[in-house]
C-alpha cells in the first residue's frame, strides 16, 4: 500500500494530434516542441508540481518512445520522489480482455488499479495539448467548497467563436445544467477547457457503469459526463482566467509561439513562482555574430546566429548563417539555415536543412489567393536543396528531401 | 562503457588570491564564467566525461556557494549510488587550514583509502579547458609511468603562481622541475592536474608528511623525481588558465572565437552546468547584438556588443554595452553606457550610469551592488 495522496493527476497524452501533420509523424504531440526549449507536456507537468500534486499518470498510446523519453523518471520536474512522482502508463495484456485505450474514460478505466493505489479523494484529468498556466489545487478548492462530484475548467472565449468549442451552460452558483457541443447558436461563452476535477470514489462507479454499456464510446464529453449529469450529480464549472491556448493545430501552434513574442499576452514563462520545468539541454550559451541581425525573438541555446531573424523562436542548437533570412518562424532544434536561404512563417522541425538560396514559405501579403497561403512546415530531418522553393502552406514529410522537382 | 579505475580530486580553492575581487564571496571552483558556467564544471566534466565515477572536491572557505552549486552532483550524473560526487571540507579540530595542498591529500587519507578506484587524477578549478584523461591514462600506461604530469609548451600565462617548469627527455621522461624560475619564451609549464595510482598518492603523501615537508611541487614532485618515474603529458587542446582579472576577462571573450568554442563545448564531451529552467533568451524591438555570447534567461532590449551575458540578465532600452562580461540576474538601465566592465551577480545598475573600465584594466562591480 503506497501513502495516501489526497489527489492524483492523470494526463491524456495518448493521442496521435493528426492535425499537426509531419510534425507528429514520429512523436506523440504532448512531446511537440514549443517556446524555444519546451515540450507541449511540460506545461501540463509544470503545472502539477506548481500545484503541489505530485502524483502524475501519463496515459501514452502513440509514438511513445520520444515521450517516455523525455519524461523519464520526472526528475526534471522534481517528479521523482519515492512515494509519489510521475507514472507512463501505457495500455498492457492482462489476463482477460485486453485492449488499447479505446477513449478518454476507457483510458482511465484501465488505469483503476494505479489510481486505487494512492487511495485519492480527488483525480485531476489533464490533456497534454494545452499551453497555459494554472494552479489546479484552486480548483480542487472550489471543488471542494462546492461539494461537487465533478468540476470542469471553463474559460470564456469571443462569442462568436464559441461554436467551435464545448459550450457549458451553467446556473447562477456555477452548477452545470447542460453541455452543448459545438453549439450552432451558443447560449454562453464558457468553453470546457478539458480539465476535470473528480471525486474518485465517484469517477470510478461511472466509469465500470460506462464501460458496461457496449454503446459506449469510453469518452469524457461525449459519454461519462452527460451520464453524470443525466443523473443529477453534482457538477460545477470552474472559471479560469489567463493565458490558455489549445495547440492542436498547426495554425495554432504557430500562433501561440508567435504569442510569447507578444509583451501584450499575459503568458510570462519567466515568472519566478510558476516557472515552467523542462528537460535542459546540455548547451554552451548561444552566439550572436557581428553582423547578426535579432529582433524581437526567443533564442534558446547553442544557437549561432550570423544572419537575420525577425518574429522567430529559436530552439537550441539551431543555425542561421550569414545572409540567411529568418521571420515570422519557428526552428525547432538542431535545425540549419545556411546562406542566403529565407524562411518565412515558417515551422522548421527538428534537425532539418534549409540549404543555400532555398526559400521556404511566404508573407500572407505576398501571396494574392488568400485560400493558398498558410504556414509552412518541414516534418523533422527534411532537406530542402539549394534553390528550391517550399510554398505557403506546404507540409514537407519528414527525412525527405525536398528538391526543385518536389514543387510540381 | 563507463571505465570505474580513476578516481577525481579537485581543489576548489586553489590559486583563489589570484583574482581577490571574484573570490571574495566563493571559492575559484564557483567563480562564474562564459555565460552560464562556474569554473568548476570544466573539471568536473571533464572527468565525468572521461568515465570517473567518484569525484572529491577539497574545499577550504568560501564554499558555499560552490555547495549550492554543486547540489547533490545530479547535473553531471554524480548523484549516484554507487560512488557519485563527495564534498570534502576540512575538519574542524585540524590545527592547520589546510594550506598546502599535501595537507589536504593528507587530511583526507581515509577517504583516498577507503575509495577503491585504481588510479587518481587530481586537478585544480582554474584551467578552462576539455580534456580527456582517459587519453591521459593510456599515455601513463604505455609510459610504465608512477606519475604522469600534465604540461602546455608555450609562455606562462602572466599571473601564474608558482608555475613549475618541467626538463623533459626526448622520451618524455621528466628530469627536473623549477618553480618559478626566471624565463623568457616557450617552455614546458605544468597545468597542475596529475595521474597516478592510488596506493602511491597515499604512499608519497605520508612520505611528505612524515619528514615534515609540505610543498607539492618541491616536495612531492621535485624531491622525488629520482625515486619515481615522472613522465609528462602534453596536452594541445584550447586551455586558459584563469590567473589574473585580466586573463578572466580574456578568457571570456574568447569565447566569442567560434574555433574555440567548437574545442571547449564539443558535443561529444559536453560541459555540464546547474540547470536553472529559465526561459530562451528574449530579444526586444530595437534590440541590437553583435559578437556576443548570451545565456538563457536573458531580456535584451538595448545594444550589446563585445560582450558576455550570464543567465537573467535584463538590458535596457536605450543602454548600450560594450566589452563587458555581466554575471547572472544583473539588471542594466535604461539608457545606461558600460564599457569594459565585469559586473558580479544580482547588481542592479540605475537608469543612465555610465561605467568605463580600459581594456587592460577592466572595471569591476561587486556582487548585489546598486550602481
Amino acid at each position: 500500500m503506497m501513502p495516501k495522496q489526497e489527489v492524483v493527476a492523470m494526463l491524456l497524452a495518448g493521442g496521435q494530434g493528426s492535425r499537426l501533420g509531419v510534425l507528429t509523424k514520429n512523436l506523440a504531440k504532448p512531446a511537440v516542441p514549443y517556446g524555444g526549449k519546451y515540450r507541449i507536456i511540460d506545461f501540463p507537468l509544470s503545472n502539477c508540481v506548481n500545484s503541489g500534486i505530485e502524483t502524475v499518470g501519463v496515459l501514452t498510446q502513440y509514438q511513445p518512445l520520444v515521450l517516455n523519453e523525455y519524461i523519464g523518471n520526472g526528475q526534471p520536474w522534481d517528479l521523482d520522489s519515492m512515494n509519489a512522482g510521475v507514472h507512463v502508463l501505457p495500455p498492457y495484456q492482462r489476463s482477460k480482455k485486453s485492449d488499447w485505450y479505446k477513449g478518454t474514460a476507457n483510458a482511465i478505466y484501465q488505469n483503476i488499479q494505479f489510481i486505487d493505489r494512492y487511495n485519492p479523494e480527488y483525480v485531476v484529468i489533464l490533456s497534454g495539448d494545452h499551453i497555459y498556466k494554472m494552479d489546479y489545487s484552486k480548483m480542487v478548492a472550489y471543488h471542494k467548497e462546492k461539494e461537487a462530484d465533478c468540476t470542469i475548467a471553463v474559460i470564456e472565449v469571443p462569442m462568436e467563436e464559441a461554436s467551435r468549442f464545448g459550450i457549458l451552460n451553467t446556473r447562477e452558483d456555477g452548477s452545470i445544467y447542460e453541455f452543448d457541443e459545438k453549439p450552432k447558436v451558443p447560449k454562453s461563452n464558457q468553453a470546457s477547457m478539458g480539465i476535470y476535477v473528480f471525486t474518485w470514489s465517484k469517477l470510478r462507479k461511472y466509469l465500470i457503469q460506462d464501460e458496461e454499456d457496449p454503446k459506449s464510446s469510453n469518452d469524457f464529453g461525449k459519454d461519462v459526463l452527460p451520464t453524470m449529469l443525466n443523473a443529477g450529480e453534482r457538477m460545477f464549472a470552474y472559471r479560469f482566467q489567463g493565458y490558455w491556448k489549445d495547440v492542436g493545430t498547426i495554425e495554432s501552434l504557430w500562433e501561440s509561439n508567435m504569442d510569447l513574442l507578444d509583451p501584450n499576452v499575459p503568458l510570462d514563462l519567466s515568472e519566478e513562482t510558476w516557472k515552467i520545468y523542462s528537460r535542459n539541454p546540455v548547451m554552451p550559451p548561444q552566439y550572436v555574430a557581428k553582423g547578426a541581425v535579432v529582433q524581437n525573438s526567443l533564442v534558446a541555446e547553442g544557437c549561432n546566429v550570423y544572419g537575420e531573424i525577425d518574429f522567430s523562436v529559436l530552439f537550441e542548437g539551431v543555425y542561421v548563417a550569414p545572409g540567411a533570412v529568418v521571420r515570422d518562424s519557428i526552428l525547432m532544434p538542431g535545425s540549419r539555415v545556411e546562406e542566403g536561404a529565407v524562411v518565412q512563417y515558417a515551422i522548421v522541425a527538428e534537425n532539418s536543412v534549409v540549404e543555400k538560396g532555398a526559400q521556404v514559405g511566404a508573407r500572407p501579403e505576398e501571396i494574392q489567393d488568400k485560400e493558398e497561403w498558410g504556414v509552412a512546415v518541414l516534418g523533422a530531418g527534411c532537406r530542402v536543396v539549394s534553390g528550391a522553393q517550399v510554398p505557403p502552406k506546404c507540409m514537407v514529410e519528414a527525412d525527405t528531401v525536398y528538391t526543385k522537382e518536389a514543387e510540381k | 562503457m563507463r571505465g570505474n579505475n580513476m578516481l577525481g580530486i579537485l581543489f576548489s580553492n586553489a590559486h583563489d588570491d589570484k583574482i581577490r575581487e571574484l573570490t571574495e564571496k566563493r571559492a575559484m571552483g564557483s567563480v562564474p564564467f562564459g555565460g552560464r558556467y562556474r569554473l568548476i564544471d570544466f573539471p568536473l566534466s571533464n572527468m565525468v566525461n572521461s568515465g570517473i565515477n567518484k569525484v572529491g572536491v577539497i574545499t577550504k572557505y568560501n564554499y558555499q556557494s560552490l555547495m549550492d552549486h554543486l547540489g547533490s552532483g545530479k547535473a553531471w550524473d554524480l548523484s549516484r549510488k554507487r560512488e557519485g560526487l563527495f564534498m570534502l571540507p576540512p575538519f574542524g579540530n585540524e590545527s592547520t587550514l589546510l594550506n598546502s595542498r599535501v595537507e589536504s591529500l593528507f587530511s583526507i587519507h581515509n577517504f583516498l583509502r577507503n575509495s577503491k578506484e585504481e588510479y587518481v587524477v587530481l586537478s585544480d578549478c582554474d584551467i578552462v579547458c576539455n580534456i580527456d584523461y582517459t587519453e591521459v591514462l593510456a599515455y601513463h600506461l604505455k609510459k610504465q609511468a608512477d606519475v604522469t604530469v600534465i604540461y602546455r609548451y608555450g609562455e606562462i600565462p602572466e599571473g601564474t603562481s608558482n608555475p613549475a617548469v618541467y626538463t623533459i627527455d626526448p622520451d618524455s621522461r621528466i628530469r627536473d622541475l623549477l618553480v618559478s624560475p626566471k624565463m623568457e619564451g616557450a617552455c614546458n609549464y605544468g597545468m597542475n592536474m596529475y595521474l597516478l595510482r592510488r596506493d602511491l598518492l597515499i604512499q608519497m603523501i605520508s612520505d611528505c608528511v612524515s619528514r615534515n615537508l609540505y610543498n607539492f611541487k618541491r616536495d612531492f614532485v621535485q624531491r622525488n623525481l629520482s625515486n619515481y618515474s615522472f613522465y609528462a603529458y602534453e596536452f594541445t587542446g584550447y586551455a586558459k588558465a584563469i590567473c589574473s582579472m585580466n586573463s578572466y576577462f580574456e578568457a571570456n571573450m574568447s569565447l566569442m572565437l567560434p574555433k574555440i568554442r567548437e574545442e571547449l563545448f564539443t558535443p561529444s564531451r559536453p560541459i555540464y552546468t546547474k540547470v536553472r529552467d529559465d526561459m530562451p533568451a528574449r530579444y526586444g524591438l530595437g534590440s541590437s547584438v553583435s559578437n556576443s555570447i548570451i545565456a538563457d534567461g536573458c531580456v535584451v532590449e538595448g545594444s550589446v556588443e563585445n560582450c558576455v551575458l550570464f543567465r537573467g540578465v535584463k538590458v535596457g532600452k536605450g543602454t548600450r554595452l560594450e566589452n563587458c562580461v555581466i554575471m547572472q540576474d544583473t539588471e542594466i538601465g535604461p539608457d545606461c553606457r558600460l564599457s569594459h566592465v565585469i559586473v558580479d551577480k544580482d547588481v542592479n545598475i540605475h537608469p543612465e550610469r555610465t561605467l568605463m573600465g580600459y581594456q587592460s584594466y577592466p572595471v569591476y562591480i561587486s556582487k548585489g551592488s546598486v550602481v
